[in-house]
């Protein structure tokens, strides 16, 4: 059995690597990614301590996460879309500028 | 009767509201006969109310001054302990400044609807001459320490709107200001001592103050009688703030005459003569009283002598006057000072009206030395101005002699034998001076011709040349022509007053009987000092053929050197330069309150501009400002509108939040 402790972990670091890609890429699709990887990370750690503590509510709330985040692409994708067809660029810093 | 006096202040007050308010849709007569009649409303009511009072006993059964009543009008402040009544007091004192005022303005009223006609400001000019008349009223009407000062600082007021009237002329807004400062320094002298009556006595009603005035110590005595003599020198021009009233004849010559001649310039001796307990408690204070008195006479008398300004000769002798006035109540002899007070307010308001009327025929020259020969053009400028003349130089049977006489009598009698002589030296140089001006202004040959002239009585002067009080005009007068009947009249009538009142105060040595002095006797029962009349007869005969002898030489010399001789006067002043220099540059007085005074104050105020404004304040909030700036600066590095800016920021924000909840668990 896997302690509690390694899946905690691994979500930090999951969270981890998903706030550096939202702060250095600047790859707009990869950011957006980077976004869905926290996500994971936290939905890790609500199904980590609904197990912990014997309890469902935190899986029940993972679920509630992953459908929000499904809406969330949905929506980021297609502002991306948008994005690129007005300034031919998934640059983050030239749509900034602009 | 005595029940209507509150109508006396109260129809000047109206005349002066209503100018003030409807006064532009009247038109110029109307605005005239308002302010002639409301004034003509208060002499006639003053007339009534003295009449009744006649009526009186002049000591009641007891003993005590059977004419004074105090008459409530309104409780004006009643908070607590403190309670301020608007009262006025009714006696023979108030009576007689009441009658001198209302007489006086009324004539000047009237003076001053032709001679002012023409002028741009009209309505203005006679709701503050209206005004002024209320305040003055209050002034001697009041019952209290507390609404005399209102009177005193509104009369203070309208004399600096009245000196200031053609302010578009730089000297008239300068006089103006000078004024008002010069008696800044006097109200704040009266103002300290009303503080210290309050914190002695606790109460500012006459009443109350000068019956308690006996059990203050002579020291609590002196220093507010001091402090109040501080404030009458301010009003009344004398030593050491008399340097006012010259430069205040910049005003229209009428205000000159009612204000700073007959009036306003009396209230001082007023005041000190209203508070002669606290004047006595004191004894060493009447005797400064005296001696800045007979000081200020002697220094006016000389400076008009060398004086060249028509106007500013009658203001030098007005200071010269009141310092009789002062004399007189600082020898004691109240009744005899008020006598002086009462002669001079329409001698000397007589000869600023004669002054008035030859400016009106020059067109506003004030230069004594570019008239003469105006006898034959001005003959009833002439006449009315030689009853001036006589009466103020004190000639038998003038006003002047029987006033200035008895005063100088009793400075030998009551004060010591410097106070008596330098008050007969003055006697004759106040002959000497007048009989001057006459002989100038009215005979030898006319100086009118091809003149520039200075025009402080008219308004030709056009936008470019306020500055300058000079103009040059290529033609000569046009016909020197006699004032219009309405001046005429109101000289005449001021003439025959001036005349009369000097009968009522005969002197005693003559045993027919002294009326003011006896009318005014029980105003002061509770005075300890003597009376008139005491002291030998010979004295005052004495005096008397002493002063004559004086006046009669003063008058041959005045004769001699400006008819006889002409130029003599001025070879005269080559041969004692230093002394005319002196006397011509006013003895340096005006000089050193420049140099200790102002200029000191303007430096000090251009420091504090230059540098605490300008660096300090200013310094300060734009400093303010700067910082407001440079912190904006500085914050708006943070905004810089990239998002992973935004989302480090939040981050770092969640991870401190974290850390501070980590550690709190961990550390416990």
């Amino acid at each position: 059995m896997v302690p509690a402790s390694s899946y905690l972990v691994l979500a930090a670091v999951l969270f981890v690597l998903g706030a550096i890609g939202v702060l250095i890429r600047r790859n707009t699709l990869v950011m957006l990614m980077s976004v869905e990887l926290m996500l994971a990370a936290a939905n890790l750690t609500l199904v980590t301590y609904s197990r912990v503590l014997g309890k469902l509510d935190g899986q029940v709330f993972a679920l509630l996460v992953m459908a929000v985040a499904a809406a969330e692409v949905a929506v980021g994708l297609a502002v991306i879309v948008s994005l690129v067809r007005h300034r031919d660029t998934t640059d983050m810093d030239e749509i900034d500028s602009c | 009767m005595l029940n209507y006096v509150w109508l006396i202040p109260l129809f000047p007050l109206l005349g002066a509201l209503t100018n003030a308010s409807v006064g532009r849709w009247l038109g110029r007569r109307f605005v005239a006969a308002i302010a002639c009649l409301a004034v003509g409303a208060s002499l006639v009511t003053a007339s009534l109310v003295f009449a009744a009072m006649l009526g009186f006993p002049a000591m009641t059964a007891d003993g005590d001054n059977g004419r004074q009543w105090t008459i409530h009008i309104f409780t004006w402040i009643a908070t607590g302990d403190l309670k301020v009544e608007a009262r006025i007091l009714l006696d023979q004192v108030s009576i007689l400044m009441t009658l001198v005022v209302t007489s006086v303005s009324a004539l000047v009223h009237v003076y001053s609807a032709a001679y002012m006609h023409g002028d741009e400001y009209y309505k203005r000019y006679f709701t503050w001459l209206n005004l002024f008349v209320f305040m003055m009223l209050v002034l001697v009407l009041s019952d209290s320490f507390l609404t005399m000062y209102i009177g005193w600082e509104g009369v203070g007021v309208c004399s600096y709107l009245l000196i200031g009237y053609w302010f578009e002329r730089d000297a008239a807004a300068d006089a103006a200001k000078k004024a008002f400062l010069v008696n800044r320094v006097g109200d704040f002298g009266f103002l300290l001592a009303i503080l210290l009556i309050f914190s002695k006595v606790g109460s500012l009603a006459f009443q109350d103050v000068f019956p308690a005035a006996g059990a203050l110590a002579p020291a609590a005595a002196t220093a507010i009688s001091l402090l109040l003599f501080l404030g009458a020198t301010a009003k009344s021009a004398q030593i050491p703030l008399y340097i006012w009233l010259p430069q205040a004849m910049e005003g229209p010559t009428p205000v000159s005459a009612l204000i700073h001649a007959a009036t306003m310039v009396t209230a001082g001796v007023y005041m000190v003569v209203r508070c002669y307990a606290l004047f006595e408690r004191s004894g060493s204070a009447l005797q400064w009283v005296a001696w800045i008195g007979v000081l200020t006479a002697l220094l006016g008398a000389t400076m008009a002598i060398v004086e060249k300004d028509l106007k500013r000769i009658l203001a030098y002798s007005t200071i010269s006057q009141l310092g009789y006035m002062f004399l007189g109540i600082g020898v004691g002899t109240y009744t005899m000072g008020l006598f002086q007070l009462t002669t001079h307010a329409f001698y000397k308001a007589l000869f600023f009206l004669c002054a008035g009327s030859v400016m009106h025929a020059l067109g506003g020259e004030t230069d004594l030395f570019r008239m003469g020969g105006l006898r034959r053009k001005l003959p009833w400028t002439f006449a009315t101005c030689l009853v001036a003349v006589l009466s103020i130089s004190g000639v038998p049977l003038f006003a002047g002699f029987f006033s200035k006489d008895e005063i100088m009598h009793l400075a030998f009698v009551e004060g010591n034998l410097a106070l008596g002589l330098l008050a007969l030296l003055t006697a004759g140089l106040s002959g000497f001076y007048a009989f001057r001006l006459f002989f100038v202004a009215f005979y030898g040959k006319p100086q009118t011709a091809d003149h520039g002239r200075r025009t402080t009585d008219r308004r030709p002067w056009r936008k470019d040349q306020r500055t300058s009080s000079i103009i040059h005009r290529p033609s000569s007068i046009p016909s020197i022509h006699e004032s219009p009947w309405l001046m005429l009249v109101s000289m005449i009538i001021l003439a025959a007053i001036s005349v009369a009142s000097g009968y009522v105060g005969l002197p005693k040595v003559l045993g027919l009987g002294n009326a003011i002095d006896e009318f005014l006797h029980p105003s002061f029962a509770g005075s300890a000092r003597s009376s008139l009349g005491e002291g030998a007869a010979w004295t005052q005969w004495a005096v008397i053929g002493v002063s004559l002898v004086e006046t009669a030489l003063a008058i041959t010399l005045a004769w001699w050197l400006y008819i006889r001789n002409w130029g003599m006067a001025e070879r005269w002043s080559h041969s004692a330069r230093w002394l005319y220099d002196l006397v011509v540059h006013k003895y340096y007085v005006d000089r050193a309150y420049d140099e200790v005074i102002v200029v000191p104050l303007r430096r000090v105020a251009e420091a504090l501009s230059s540098v605490v404004e300008i660096r300090g304040i200013g310094g300060a909030v734009n400093g303010l400002g700067r910082l407001a700036g440079l912190a904006g600066e500085a914050l708006q590095r943070i905004q810089t509108g990239r998002v992973r800016h935004y989302a480090l920021a939040l981050l770092a924000g969640v991870v401190a939040i974290l850390l501070y909840v980590v550690l709190r668990s961990v550390l416990g």
